[in-house]
This record gives C-alpha cells, structure tokens and sequence, in this order.
C-alpha cells in the first residue's frame, strides 16, 4: 500500500493522496466536474485504465452514474467544487432512498480569502446543505488531515452503506490568485 | 398532429417481450408503472425520485457491467431534466446502453402540462447531434420492433423518442423500498457473475 512517511517529508502531498486512498479502497469511477484543487487526482485517474473517469456536465449526473455502477457491483467517487453540491441537493434522496454508499470529494469556494463574493452563499451553506440531506461530513483545512479523513470517509461510506462528505478547505487548497 | 400516437404500456411491454438478461432502470412516474405493469423483475430500478437522473444511473450499470445490456426507459419531462447527461453519455458511449423515452409531449404525473417535448422540442436530434450511434423518433410498432432488435444487439448507443398518447393508464406500482430493489437487483447481477 502506497504511504507517506510523514516524519520525513515536510509537505504532505494531499493531492497525489487522494487518488492513493481511493485505489486503496478498490474505486473503479471517479466522476468529476472539474476544479483545479482536484486536477492531480483527475489527470492520474484519466491515466489509470483501471478506473473509469467520467467528465459531467452537471454534478448531480455523478449521483446517478454512480448509484448505477454500484448496482452494477463497483465502486466510484464524486470529486466536484462546493458550488456543485448546490447542484446535487434533490438528487442526494437517490443514495438516502436506497442507502448506497456515496463518497464526495469537495473543493471550497467562499469559506476562507475568497475573493469573489458570489461564491460565499453557497460555500458557507455547503456543509449545512448536505448535513440537512443526511450527507456525513468532516473537513480537512491542513495536509495532514487529508488522507487519514479520506479514509474514514471512504470506510464509512463503503462499509455502511452511507453518503460520506470530505471538505478541502481554501486554507488547504490556497486561496485562488486572480494576478 | 396527423400521426396515430402509441400506447405506453403496450411499446413497454413490446420492448421488454422476451427481455433474457436485460437490466432495465425506470424514471418516476409513469414509466417505472409501465415497467411494473410489463411484469415485475429482479433486473428491475425502478427510480421514485431523483428526476433527471434514470439515463445516468442506466450509465453507471453500464459501465459497471460492460457483458450485460441495458434499456433505460424514462419520460420526454425526466429526459429533459437531465439533458446535459445526453452529453456524457455521449462522451462515454458504451455499446451496451439503449435509452428509451416515452414521449407523450406532457408532464403527465402533475396534471398534464405541455413539456418541451410537446412545444418542439426533438430529445432524439439531440442525441443524434450528440453522435450517438443512433437516434430515432418512433410512431409505429414496426419500427418499434427494430428498435429492441437493437437493444439486444448490444452493439451501439441508442436513443429513441416514442411517441406515445396522453391516455392515463392504471398505476401500478412496483416496491417504493429502495434498499429492496437495490439487493434484490444486486444479487441478481452477483449471482449471475
């Protein structure tokens, strides 16, 4: 099993972790709408031919595809920005319905040094709006939080059969340079 | 409109004469009590809520069980709430899928207001600007009947627009236990390997 060595390496390398952690857990779909905090995870699952990568016009087609390959027997995971889980309100009755297992993956926008306003409503009501449709969440704001989240969010959702949230905070991810 | 229009239950029961192994998920509404009246079925999803989302879920069955074909049957107004996942199941184009919407130009299940569909608006010239392998807008059982000849071929990424009639037929209605449809569709597939 791939691993950092923490001790020995001064910055965690969060991003290249995220897909470590999710092959580990045997996923075979990552569907996304693209965020540049996730862009490592999406070019080395776009790379890897034993993972189908599923590019969506809309976040909430993730739900769907991915309620779809688990009926099928396989497991998938929803990288998307905190703007898209606005998207997915409705369709996250889909996995509370059927308890399916669903593992998001959630860049924030307007949580922290955001420069752009209209990006606040939603980031501030992003955890809220998926505790209130029973999405479990825990949010990582440093390196070190990443993988170890990651993974009980990915044991909880696999092992339970339950909707399972990992916020990246902007402190993690960095605030966005508009120069 | 000059054309005799078709029964749902009867292009349901149609496309699902002598199924074998075909997985089939259902969109709310009518279609997933068309299904249900076409004969219950372990291979059977039928979605209660989670509008737009049928023809993606159809997707991820697909993807997951590339030997298996999959018929996804929905309405013109579930369609058009997931009409972006028109382009991404384009960009995956598997050869085992065929979506099937039941278009009878109205939001049947809330009172029977014209949908797009029923406005102009053509789902399968959508799908044929998508590239999908093919697209069609069906009105008579003879083209029906190619079209589950082409289910079963399981050789290409179909769409059909089939125009049905407004007639309001009985509900039947499958389980609204999602977690039952879930294992009960599970294992089917897990025991069949």
């Amino acid at each position: 099993m791939p691993h950092t060595d923490q001790s020995e390496q001064l910055e965690v390398d969060w991003k290249t972790q995220i897909y470590r952690v999710l092959k580990d857990f045997d996923i075979r779909h990552v569907a996304y709408v693209p965020d540049a905090g996730h862009s490592t995870a999406i070019d080395l699952f776009e790379a890897d031919d034993k993972v189908n990568s599923v590019v969506l016009t809309t976040e909430e087609e993730g739900i769907g595809y991915l309620a779809g390959a688990w009926l099928g027997g396989q497991r998938g995971a929803l990288l998307l920005q905190s703007s898209g889980v606005g998207n997915c309100i409705n369709t996250l009755a889909l996995p509370a319905g059927a308890r399916l297992p669903l593992l998001m993956i959630v860049t924030m926008r307007g949580d922290w040094a955001e420069f752009n306003p209209w990006q606040n409503p939603m980031g501030q009501a992003t955890e809220a709006a998926l505790k209130l449709m029973g999405v479990r969440c825990w949010r990582a704001d440093s390196a070190q939080d990443v993988e170890p989240l990651l993974r009980g969010a990915a044991t909880m959702a696999f092992e339970g059969d339950e909707a399972c949230a990992l916020l990246l905070g902007q402190r993690l991810i960095g605030r966005k340079e508009w120069n | 409109m000059t054309q005799t229009l078709l029964n749902r239950r009867i292009v349901v029961a149609e496309l699902l004469d002598q199924r074998a192994d075909l997985i089939v998920v259902s969109g709310l509404g009518s279609p997933t009590y068309d299904v249900m009246a076409a004969g219950d079925h372990d291979r059977n999803y039928y979605l209660w809520a989670a509008m737009g989302s049928a023809a993606m879920v159809g997707l991820g069955l697909a993807m997951s069980r590339p030997k298996d074909k999959v018929l996804v049957v929905t309405g013109d107004g579930e369609m058009l709430m997931g009409m972006g996942a028109l382009a991404t199941i384009a960009v995956q184009s598997p050869k085992n899928l065929s979506i099937a919407v039941l278009d009878n130009g109205h939001y049947g299940e809330t009172g029977m207001q014209r949908s797009h569909a029923g406005l102009g608006v053509d789902l399968e010239r959508v799908a044929n600007s998508l590239d999908f392998d093919y697209g069609s807008r069906i009105s008579d059982m003879d083209a029906l009947r190619d079209f589950r000849q082409r289910i079963h071929a399981s050789n290409a990424l179909n769409f059909a627009t089939i125009k049905v009639d407004t007639a309001e037929e009985a509900r039947v209605l499958p389980s609204r236990d999602g977690v039952y449809i879930k294992h009960r569709l599970r294992t089917a597939l897990a025991s069949a390997g």
